[in-house]
């Protein structure tokens, strides 16, 4: 590589066990700023459990033990003096399902900011606006911002869902397959957002569909039974992967 | 006839079964709308007597504060006033409900979001248990140990609202408390990861998030309460006084629409006025009933909308 890009987010080594089973073993991987990273592989292959251990959302689930460092910047988020909370803040999330809070499309935008202890107005009204058109969602819904957001569409409910996250300014958005209940007009949608958001933000994307990784990835990693085969350039592993395994995968002969 | 058109034609052992089970279910539904129907019209024919055949005046008998259906007052009208027994009916359904409601929700987060394991275990079989006390044995201890706290502390009888509060209080402690679990429960786990993923602490999760998402239920769960509140009679009469008194204030003795009923019904002769007035109490009771249940269901309807 000509040039050696800022890094984000480092993990090395990341064990997590859920009881006494292994999900994920030994993961050591990095994620350039400012890039679109997809994680790839069979269904229980770990790489959303991985995802979740990014913003320590693994946590909530009883009987995980995480070994292994995962460093934000310089600091690693599992040391004890790091304030989960925070974490959060700079390292968002987009889930599965297109679930807004049963509030008003405005309300689900602004709650981020709210939590953040923002009230003036104008900077709401105005980080509405923002993260509505970021998503590209707010030709949509302008008009009716103070209606419920489960009378969107679910490819509308799951772009409000990412403005939500845009609004509370994180500098890393984890996506757990946003698109994998949508139609394919609004995966579009949202594929062409994301190619804009990566200039402002680092976006680590969890997919089923191999084509998602290779048309709007940068890197790619192949995960499979708990364990990283293969991280690279996305046209490297696409066109050229080192591992069998990951060509096995790739062109649909696997299992 | 080809063999495929007579069985075709033949009605099949599973069809009839069908039809006589859809028999047997529509016969007992039409057996319970006929008993609620003659529920109905038997309370409104003997209430409305006291204002068609006694022509007693509605208004009176909402406003007018003397109770004493066998007694004329100096105009010669019978007194019907249940204004009295209205103030302390809702009185404590009120007063109860806002007692009960925020110990219910505080009880209802503990069990479900706080301590599922350990609140559950401990909480399940209390509220099962509480529920399951037999209202007399409310009242008693209400009489025994209610009343006379109340008058050591506030002075008076000890019988009256406030003491009837703090029974009804306990009796509808439960039920507020097993609707809002459900309500909490039935939140998506979803959105309490959603919120904890955008930087919320679990306490702001909970007030701004599930509490914002489970409000319908919980309120179905309170007016759940209220209305048991209101139609309970034993425990309420027990503690209350059952002086058809306006009160005056919360510890002087009262009654309410229930208690003047049951003391009252075994006394009276059938057709007499004294008779027709305690049946408009309990028509007054029935419609308020109605109310209970026609606003949980605008509250049911417009939680499904949102």
């Amino acid at each position: 590589m000509a040039t050696e890009k800022e890094k984000i987010i480092t993990t090395s080594d990341v064990h997590l066990f859920y009881g006494k089973t292994e999900a994920l073993k030994g993961i050591s991987l990095d994620f350039n700023k400012n890039e679109i990273t997809a994680l790839i592989g069979p269904s229980g292959c770990g790489k959303s459990t991985y995802l979740r251990t990014l913003n320590r959302m693994n946590d909530l689930i009883p009987n995980v033990t995480i070994t292994g460092t995962v460093k934000l910047g310089t600091q690693n988020i599992y040391a004890p003096d790091t304030d989960v909370v925070e974490l959060r803040k700079d390292v968002g999330m987009v889930f599965q399902q297109p679930l807004p809070f049963p509030f008003s499309i405005y309300d689900n935008v602004i709650y981020g900011l709210r939590l953040a202890g923002v009230k003036d107005r104008q900077v709401l009204d105005q980080a509405v606006e923002t993260s509505l058109k970021q998503a590209a969602v707010w030709d949509d819904v302008k008009d009716k911002l103070h209606e419920s957001a489960l009378s969107l569409s679910g490819g509308q409910q799951q772009r409000v869902c990412i403005a939500r996250v845009l609004a509370a300014k994180p500098k890393v958005i984890l996506m757990d397959e946003p698109t994998s209940a949508l139609d394919p007009i609004s995966t579009a949608k949202i594929e062409n957002m994301l190619l804009e958001l990566r200039d402002d933000y680092t976006i680590i994307l969890v997919t089923h569909s191999m084509h998602q990784a290779s048309r709007i990835s940068d890197r790619t990693a192949f995960f499979l039974q708990g364990e990283l085969i293969e991280a690279d350039a996305t046209k490297k592993i696409f066109m050229d992967p080192s591992k069998k395994q990951t060509e096995d995968y790739i062109t649909g002969r696997f299992g | 006839m080809d063999p495929i058109k007579e069985s075709l034609l033949k009605t099949s052992k599973a069809a009839k079964k069908e039809k006589k089970g859809k028999l047997i279910s529509e016969f007992c539904i039409a057996l319970i709308i006929i008993a609620v129907v003659a529920i109905f019209y038997f309370v409104a024919s003997k209430g409305l007597a006291t204002f068609f055949t006694n022509k007693i005046n509605l208004w009176d008998f909402l406003t007018k504060t003397d109770w004493n259906p066998g007694v004329k007052d100096s105009h010669g009208h019978p007194e019907v006033g249940a204004l009295p027994m209205i103030v302390g009916s809702f009185g404590v359904t009120f007063l109860s409900a806002i007692v009960a409601t925020p110990f219910a929700i505080g009880t209802a987060i503990f069990m479900t979001e706080i301590s599922p394991k350990r609140g559950y275990r401990i909480m399940q079989p209390v509220t099962e248990l509480l529920v399951g006390i037999p209202s007399v044995v409310y009242g008693f201890i209400g009489l025994s140990v209610v009343v006379p706290f109340i008058r050591r502390t506030f002075g008076g009888s000890g019988f009256g609202i406030l003491s009837g509060t703090f029974v009804l209080f306990v009796m509808i402690l439960p039920t507020v408390t097993s609707m809002s679990v459900d309500a909490l429960k039935a939140v998506p786990r979803h959105y309490r990861e959603a919120s904890l993923a955008l930087g919320a602490t679990r306490w702001q999760t909970i007030y701004r998030v599930v509490l914002r998402a489970a409000t319908p239920g919980i309120l179905t769960g309170i007016v759940f309460g209220m209305a048991r509140a209101f139609g309970e009679a034993l425990a309420v009469q027990m503690v209350i006084g059952n002086a058809a008194l306006l009160p005056k204030n919360l510890i002087s003795p009262a009654s309410t629409l229930t208690s003047v009923l049951t003391s009252g019904i075994g006394n009276t002769v059938m057709g007499s006025l004294q008779n027709n007035a305690l049946w408009s109490l309990a028509l007054l009771l029935l419609l308020m009933s109605l109310f209970f249940n026609l606003v949980v269901r605008w509250i049911g309807k417009r939680g499904a909308v949102k």
